[in-house]
């Protein structure tokens, strides 16, 4: 049952984090991978609600497993940004490579704070 | 309906964007295969090697550093070296590597150990997944660049 709601969690995370990459780069016409940053900071946003969710008890294995371990370790990818990184690196565009990961980690630890914050209003 | 209607046109039209649609689909299935597959070995890897409450989650960070030197030896292969069938990429790398790395628990993960007391391992874990990421990535990017250009010689060579 376990392994079923992580399957079910990634087969909804990985395609949305796939047409949110198509959709916001089709917007940007820059070198900056603005899809990928897009994805992981909406999914740590998510993350962060739902362990402070767990931490107050609202939530229990269940859904962390298929919100959190499933569908948010899906939509979240290092993998893809760090391709993305060492392309801007190679491409000539350090700074923007420097400036993707210093980014992406002040956002994404933003995003955690702000979702833990969420679920303590909400579920206090 | 003032217009001449064209038939031929509007089926021709019809077919191209069902064609499409279908192969639009087709990617997502991919993708959704693929990172189901590899959210099953991220979760694997959790059970297999446990990180308890409040201690530096070596499994997260061993998992990050693994999906980045597979993506640097894939891309670089797929990109520079071989045509693959269009599902290729999205199944293996936007789905499998994918699902298997993860940003937000690597950003979780750094607040619980600021939260539970432990501000200089999770400062360390902060900076050690980054360097490791670009590094595996980095590594496995030129490493697979030296072996096509020594198979490219080799070829060369023979001929």
């Amino acid at each position: 049952m376990n392994w079923l709601l992580v399957l079910a969690g990634a087969a909804v995370g990985a395609p949305l984090r796939y047409l949110t990459d198509r959709t916001v780069q089709a917007r940007h016409d820059t070198v900056f991978p603005w899809g990928t940053f897009t994805v992981n900071v909406s999914g740590s946003i998510v993350l962060g609600l739902l362990a402070g969710a767990a931490l107050s008890g609202a939530v229990g294995t269940e859904i962390q497993l298929l919100v959190g371990t499933g569908f948010c370790g899906a939509l979240t990818t290092y993998s893809t940004f760090s391709y993305e990184t060492l392309q801007l690196a190679e491409n000539g565009a350090r700074f923007y490579a420097v400036v993707n990961v210093v980014a992406s980690v002040v956002a994404g630890l933003g995003a955690v704070f702000v979702g833990m914050t969420l679920a303590r209003v909400l579920f206090a | 309906m003032t217009e001449p209607v064209d038939p031929d046109v509007d089926l021709a039209d019809v077919r191209r964007r069902r064609q499409a649609r279908r192969s639009q689909l087709r990617v997502l299935a991919a993708v959704a295969a693929g990172g189901s597959i590899g959210a099953a070995a991220r979760y694997g890897a959790s059970l297999l090697w446990p990180t308890p409450p409040a201690a530096f989650p070596w499994t997260t960070l061993g998992v990050n550093a693994l999906g980045c030197l597979v993506i640097g030896v894939f891309l670089v292969t797929l990109t520079e070296a071989w045509t693959a069938p269009v599902w290729v990429r999205p199944f293996f790398a936007t789905g499998v590597l994918g699902g298997f790395t993860t940003f937000s628990t690597y950003c979780v993960d750094i607040e619980r150990l600021v939260a539970a007391g432990r501000p200089g391992p999770a400062l360390t874990y902060m900076a050690v997944t980054v360097v490791a990421a670009m590094a595996s990535v980095t590594a496995g990017a030129w490493i697979t660049r030296l072996i096509l250009a020594a198979v490219r010689r080799k070829a060369g060579r023979t001929r």
